[in-house]
């Protein structure tokens, strides 16, 4: 692409960019520092005890949120684009329906699906056991952000399974591969790609959200609470600054990660 | 088929069953919100009074976030499109770069942008307290979903050889933008469209830090009904939130709707809709 086109194409989101969010984050930095401990800050994360583990928790939540909206999305998003069969269309509407739910709702959703007057607990007396109440749990946390990242990843994976070239299962089939081996080595490799880019959206959602927690507040100690407590109830903003940079480093790696392995796919695909 | 037939059906009660999950806590607090008392359950009656009061004291909320949905929409389509084609033509280094750095919004906790753009930009009285401030913040988030649900799309169709095509043909490099490049994205771009607004109207990490009292957005009321109201206020508020995104949403879907490859085992009659 000749360089002056590629320029003219590049300028609006470049200035736009620079102007809103390098700026901010080059004056957020230098606050973050601010602080009675300077520069120390933003070691803080690991040297203090309480910050560090709630850097664990937000990690491990993120995680088991990315593999179980990455399975269930998978099996239901590549089923919904391969069949069609009568209320296709309105189960997939009702399926992509809380795409637009914010965290806050979706705390909300999880409050009436675990909590004291939730289904699950009602299910569970019908059948005459304890009603388990978990919504204001780590499990409900979780569980909000799976609720939450279905729907974005199913469309993602319906997308990428429209591309996926059926002539390649076919031949598969005729040379006798079973339908496991369809899924793992023809399907899968396919969607690899769309993949790890939705899965790399979802662990970076899950650990800088906080709708959700705010929600369901109380005893939810990740790290997005614990710098919105630093930055209201402590008026600690270079803490909050701080933390913020080391939180948003670790959900970047993980993206960066994530990207560097599907494009080596890619290129190694085409 | 014995064994297809029992595949399909597993993977059609999981269908359900995730489905089920999504769509019924959904359905409870719609009732909860048209529910005289939803502690005493549905025996209580039925009522219009939590949706009316919801209404009265919290509609302008609704007009602004629809407002600054759509205002992100156009923005992130002049952004983002242009960059998304971009990238997907210059697999170069500087390309990675751009796109790496064009995550970051969505990588950094909303918390800290929002942190950022008030610390660089708050004493600027006029545009912190104007719904500017939180469309610039929507615009960050949602523009790297733009790009690349776009660029998922182009980046698996051979874009240089159609375009080489074209262009050996005489066509220029509007024409082929117009011609070849927006066509082929055209789900790319209706998915990202769809995110885009659905985003915007419930972004609430970075806009609880950003609002003020008169630039109130959907999600910050409901916050607010949640943390002090009744549970059947919060239900009706999210009632009308439904309401609100639902015809959107299909709307949306409708236009989704693609031109489909025929599978061999699908009957190709059923595909005479395209």
């Amino acid at each position: 692409m000749p360089r002056r086109q590629f320029l003219l194409l590049l300028l609006p989101a470049a200035l736009f960019f620079s102007a809103f969010f390098l700026l901010p984050m080059a004056r957020l930095f230098f606050i973050g520092a601010s602080g009675e401990s300077g520069w120390l800050a933003y070691l803080a994360i690991v040297t203090d005890a309480n910050y560090f583990r709630a850097l664990w928790t937000t990690l491990a939540v993120a995680a088991v949120t990315t593999v179980l909206t990455l399975a269930i999305s998978s099996i239901a998003g590549v089923f919904l684009e391969r069949h069609r069969f009568p209320g296709r269309a309105a189960l997939v509407a009702a399926m992509t329906l809380p795409l637009a739910f914010p965290g806050v709702v979706v705390g909300f959703m999880v409050i009436m699906l675990a909590g004291r007057q939730g289904i699950i607990g009602e299910v569970f007396t019908m059948f005459g056991g304890e009603r388990p109440i978990f919504a204001y749990s780590l499990a409900g946390l979780c569980m909000g952000y799976v609720y939450f990242s279905i729907p974005r990843t199913i469309l993602t994976i319906m997308a990428a399974a429209e591309k996926l070239d059926p002539r390649l299962e076919e031949a598969a089939r005729s040379f006798g591969a079973t339908p496991w081996q369809v899924v793992r080595d023809v399907i899968l490799p396919g969607l690899r790609p769309a993949l790890i880019s939705a899965g790399a959206i979802c662990f970076a959602t899950a650990v800088g959200a906080f709708g959700t927690a705010f929600t369901l507040a109380t005893r939810i100690e990740v790290l997005p609470m614990v710098i919105y407590t630093e930055f209201t109830m402590s008026a600690n903003i270079a803490m909050a600054a701080a933390l913020s940079f080391s939180l948003g480093a670790v959900a970047w790696l993980a993206l960066a990660v994530a990207r560097s392995a599907s494009g080596s796919t890619v290129a190694a695909a085409g | 088929m014995q064994h297809g037939r029992f595949l399909y059906g597993l993977q059609f009660a999981f269908t359900i069953a995730v489905c089920a999950f999504l769509v019924v806590p959904v359905v409870m607090s719609i009732l909860a919100g048209l529910t005289v008392n939803y502690f005493v359950g549905l025996e209580s009656g039925l009522t219009l009074r939590w949706v009316l009061e919801v209404w009265d004291g919290y509609r302008d909320t609704l007009f602004l976030s629809l407002g600054l949905a759509l205002a992100c929409l156009v923005l992130t389509l002049l952004l983002g499109v242009p960059l998304a084609y971009l990238l997907a033509r210059s697999r170069g280094r500087l390309a990675r770069a751009i796109e790496e750095l064009l995550m970051l919004p969505v990588a950094v906790p909303g918390l800290a942008t929002a942190l950022g753009l008030i610390v660089a930009y708050g004493g600027l009285a006029g545009f912190r307290t104007s719904a500017a401030f939180i469309l610039v913040g929507h615009v960050l988030f949602t523009l790297p979903f733009m790009v690349r649900s776009v660029l998922a799309v182009l980046s698996v169709i051979d874009l240089p050889t159609l375009e080489e095509g074209a262009a050996s043909l005489g066509a220029g490099f509007a024409q082929r933008f117009r011609d070849i490049v927006l066509p082929n994205c055209r789900n790319g771009i209706l998915a990202g469209a769809l995110m885009v607004v659905t985003l915007s109207m419930g972004e609430f990490n970075m806009t609880w830090l950003l609002h003020t009292p008169f630039t109130k957005t959907l999600p910050v009321g409901l916050a607010d009904a949640y943390a002090s109201l009744r549970l059947e206020i919060g239900s009706a508020y999210t009632l009308i939130f439904f309401l609100l995104i639902t015809p959107l949403l299909l709307a949306l879907q409708a236009l989704a709707r693609p031109r489909r490859t025929v599978f061999a085992e699908r009957d190709p009659s059923a595909e005479n809709d395209s």
